[in-house]
């Protein structure tokens, strides 16, 4: 069956991806500017993946920009993150029924 | 195994195991639509555990791509995963061995990535240990709902619930970036650069995984060229 061979060919690549920087740099970084470097990627790395596509995560871009204020919002104010999740979501759902 | 660990792991996974729920879900209703059996969806899922990657694989499945296109395709959405796994490599403590770190790796995902390292220490394999396995049963368990479920879920809820994932990002970000300037500075870099990618002309033309491939090393390069942090490894320098 060809469609296991695209699963095992994807897994394999997605798996190689992620397990070789972790076995093979295991040793602590001595670089100031590379342990900064890695110290912002979570942060920009997050920001990247939300920045733009979250307008375009609902059913339109206005519902999702009122979702994204709410979690900016209840984010600033250091809510948890099922918290903040929850509230997006309850926020494009209420909006989408106002539009 | 370390259960203290494994159970504080478990707690902070019940946002993602929530989240992957509903993204896993309307992925498996994909996987349907394309004809994809409930079970062979579900096996994409534990194999993989990554959206981008699989909704994206599921396309060249349809379009009966060639094999290399699946690898290169699979390569530049996953990229980003190297990154993760170089920073989260350096977070790990000293129990984590070469084979655990080989089980680690399996489902570093970013939202397991973000949660990890936002803990203040380092993280044991116990903790990560708490913190994969659900969101992987979750992950696999919504797919084949999903895909049994098929068109059953309204519009009007699974249309709310795609923002769900981003909201956690959102959270995870922003009570960093309010108290820490040089974090702000990152995360209004990597936001502009990121926009700039995505809306001007040329430079849309990069595909999404190279987007943000791109976007990470420069907005975190600058920001560790103008703000080089004393000792990132000792976790939350205040």
């Amino acid at each position: 069956m060809k469609i296991y061979s695209y699963i095992i060919l994807m897994a394999v690549t997605t798996y190689l991806i992620r397990m070789l920087p972790l076995t093979l740099f295991q040793k602590p970084i001595k670089s100031r500017f590379i342990n900064s470097f890695l110290y912002y990627v979570p942060y920009t790395c997050l920001t990247v993946m939300t920045i733009p596509a979250i307008f375009y995560s609902t059913g339109s871009p206005i519902s999702a920009v009122i979702g994204f204020f709410v979690a900016v919002a209840l984010g600033l104010r250091g809510k948890s993150l099922p918290v903040v999740a929850a509230a997006a979501c309850a926020a494009v759902f209420i909006a989408e029924r106002l539009i | 195994m370390d259960r203290k660990d494994f159970i504080n792991g478990a707690k902070d996974s019940i946002a993602i195991v929530v989240g992957y729920f509903s993204v896993s879900f309307t992925f498996g209703i994909a996987a349907a639509r394309a004809g994809i059996s409930p079970l062979t969806a579900t096996l994409m899922s534990l194999a993989n555990v990554t959206s981008a990657g699989q909704f994206a694989g599921l396309n060249l499945i349809v379009a009966q791509s060639s094999y290399i296109e699946m690898i290169l395709t699979q390569l530049v959405i996953n990229l980003r995963y190297a990154l993760m796994s170089l920073s989260l490599s350096q977070r790990l403590d000293s129990g984590a061995t070469t084979p655990k770190r080989m089980l680690i790796a399996f489902a570093n995902t970013d939202e397991i990535f973000a949660v990890s390292s936002v803990r203040p220490e380092r993280v044991s394999p116990s903790y990560m240990a708490g913190l994969e396995i659900f969101p992987v049963i979750s992950w696999a368990s919504g797919t084949l709902f999903g895909a049994i479920a098929n068109g059953l879920l309204p519009v009007s809820v699974s249309s709310a619930l795609g923002i769900a994932l981003y909201g956690m990002f959102v959270a995870i970000v922003m009570p960093v970036a309010r108290v820490r300037r040089n974090v702000t500075f990152a995360v209004i870099i990597g936001a502009a650069l990121s926009a700039a990618f995505y809306y001007l002309p040329v430079l849309n033309s990069v595909s999404a995984g190279f987007r943000i491939i791109i976007c990470t090393i420069a907005a975190s390069a600058l920001a560790a060229w103008l703000f080089p942090v004393p000792d990132p490894n000792r976790g939350d320098q205040e």
